[in-house]
């Protein structure tokens, strides 16, 4: 950025004086700009915020709107989430279920990207990525037949293979806009001095890689964790991923609304943390291939 | 050129002294490492897709209701002319999907491409704005329904609380039969944008500045920039952010289950197509009609996707 900026004072040169008191419609922008911006974060922070103080306000401070902001914070909602509702068990459910697939859809999705980028298979890559655009409900009927015939319903296997099904086609995809952008010349020299194809690319390209990979595997990890539809219909009681597990707070007759944000937060937090430190990759994978042509 | 083939056949002579078998299979591996690393993922895609695919096809040719073991006949298009003469729950349905699709993705283009000029040229303080970006982005849809049934609760709910303030009264939100579509895509718009904005930020990161500098030394001011030189360019940029974000917004399905349960609702007033079939599959088991609602829902999506690919064709043109 600050290249721009030189090279733009440096194509302005002739309009220095000009610069140096800079218009009024410059300066309102400035403000405007500033201003926008606070509404903007406001907007987006507030809501979260809102749901972290009601997650430590009693049932009976949130019905009170006198007790909005003012209120004595307890940790009754969340002793109740984690110890009577055995959320540690749901945490343990969503984090393997998201580990697990992640880490098998890298194995599957990084070479078949590779072979896809290298060879130009537009075809085969079509394939996968329509997994992306497939409704969902779709797949269950078939899937939830077949796995109930295997006895697997209620199990991790069958919610893991769902999820590798949303992971993998992400991972091709920001994969192959990555392989797309790394110089052919490092493998074809790695080549050139004795390495198989396939030794090139273990040793010179995976390695170059990970940058890459970091940004699939974290994109496709949130994404696992936050799936709600296919652990819907195929967990069990004790394969109920945190997103299901949600629901418990919620019944007909009425809402333990304390319990229930209480709960929200418990399944937002960890994946906002991760976020925070890995904010570059998920930015990289969210704009994979946005911007050529 | 001697150079060059000299470790080559170093190599080659390295290799002679391993076992037959073994440079066998290497020497296979990677005449065929094309398909070799492309396969198990494409086997794995193709027998999670095709067959589940071919099966909905086939069982929207059917009665099938009750248990999909259960003995079906073959009734032919009839499920597809029950479905598409029903103006109860069907059609109904596919307009709340696209209204809640078209004004969601209008929403966000326009208010996404606002924050991303805004975001464009560096600024102090800049690191905190993109965390608060990246939140909603990242936040687990279920709960941010959750979420906003709290804060949009028409008689205990915060926004209602703060109408109240500025003697505006209490409104529905997401309990009115009329105010309860509107809310979701309010939702959606909460936590979508951000992707927007990241995408159009990108793009706008990757132009050339000197377009812009031309039309600078021609004397062009702010907004004939912008309308005349940026947006044009931004073009193609803009139309894979409405393609990824439309996919999805064409099959939400977690907000709108998490604020309004099961059907969309007593009065299916958020009963998007998606969450038509679903419920047509898992509350009701009538799997012949939710094939024949799933594949014309396909067929929807498919369409879309394929008028926007040609617009994105003519765009870059």
């Amino acid at each position: 950025m600050t290249v721009l900026n030189k090279a733009r004072i440096s194509t302005g040169a002739p309009a220095v004086p000009a610069r140096r008191r800079k218009p009024i419609s410059a300066r309102a922008y400035k403000v405007f700009r500033v201003v926008a911006l606070v509404v903007v974060v406001l907007f987006l922070i507030a809501p979260l915020f809102w749901m972290l103080l009601a997650s430590f306000k009693t049932n009976v401070d949130i019905y009170d709107a006198g007790k909005s902001f003012l209120f004595s914070p307890t940790v009754e909602n969340y002793a109740n989430v984690l110890q009577r509702n055995n959320y540690f068990v749901f945490i343990t459910n969503s984090f393997s279920v998201a580990f697990v697939s992640t880490a098998l859809s890298l194995v599957l999705g990084v070479p078949a990207a590779y072979a896809m980028s290298r060879f130009t298979m537009h075809r085969s890559a079509l394939v996968v990525l329509m997994a992306r655009v497939i409704p969902g409900v779709s797949l269950l009927v078939p899937w939830y037949y077949v796995f109930s015939n295997l006895k697997m319903v209620g199990g991790f296997e069958a919610l893991i293979l769902s999820h590798m099904f949303v992971a993998l086609p992400l991972i091709v995809y920001i994969m192959m806009s990555y392989f797309d952008s790394l110089p052919l010349e490092l493998e074809e020299s790695a080549q050139v001095d004795g390495l198989t194809p396939i030794g090139a690319f273990r040793r010179i390209t995976l390695p170059l890689s990970v940058a890459g990979m970091a940004t699939a595997g974290i994109l496709s990890f949130i994404f696992s964790w936050n799936n709600f539809m296919f652990a819907l219909v195929l967990s069990g009681s004790k394969t109920k991923t945190l997103p299901v597990a949600i629901f418990d707070f919620v019944s007909y007759a009425s809402i333990d609304w304390g319990g229930l944000m209480a709960a929200a937060t418990v399944v937002t937090i960890p994946i906002m943390i991760i976020a925070l430190f890995t904010q570059k990759y998920i930015v990289s994978g969210m704009t994979a291939g946005a911007t050529k042509g | 050129m001697s150079v060059q083939t000299a470790p080559r056949s170093a190599s080659s002579r390295r290799s002679d002294r391993t076992t037959g078998a073994r440079e066998n299979f290497s020497g296979w591996a990677n005449r065929h490492r094309k398909w070799l690393f492309a396969a198990p993922a494409m086997i794995f895609v193709g027998v999670l897709i095709v067959f589940p695919l071919a099966w909905t096809v086939y069982l929207s040719l059917t009665d099938s209701h009750g248990s999909v073991r259960a003995a079906s006949e073959f009734v032919g298009l009839q499920n597809y002319a029950t479905v598409l003469s029903d103006t109860d729950r069907f059609w109904p349905a596919v307009t709340r999907t696209l209204s809640f699709t078209g004004v969601a993705l209008a929403c966000e283009i326009l208010l996404g491409l606002g924050v991303a000029l805004l975001l464009w040229r560096p600024f102090r303080g800049e690191r905190w704005v993109r965390v608060a970006i990246l939140l909603p982005l990242v936040a687990t849809p279920v709960a941010v329904g959750m979420m906003w049934r709290l804060i949009l609760d028409p008689n205990i709910g915060l926004v209602n609380q703060l109408l109240g303030l500025v003697g505006i009264p209490p409104q529905p939100w997401l309990s009115g039969q009329d105010t309860a579509l509107g809310t979701t895509i309010f939702m959606d718009v909460w936590q979508w944008t951000p992707m927007v904005v990241l995408i159009l930020l990108a793009g706008l990161t990757s132009l050339s500045d000197e377009p812009d500098e031309a039309a600078r030394m021609d004397g062009a001011n702010a907004f004939q920039r912008f309308f005349y030189v940026t947006l044009p360019l931004m073009m193609p940029t803009m139309i894979v952010a409405v393609l990824l974000r439309g996919i999805d917004a064409l099959k939400t399905f977690d907000i709108l289950y998490a604020t309004k349960g099961k059907g969309g609702g007593s009065f299916h007033e958020v009963e998007t197509l998606n969450v038509y079939a679903y419920g047509l599959s898992f509350d009701y088991n009538q799997y012949g009609l939710s094939s024949a609602v799933l594949i014309l829902f396909f067929m929807i999506i498919i369409g879309t996707m394929w008028l926007l690919t040609m617009r994105k064709k003519a765009a870059s043109k």
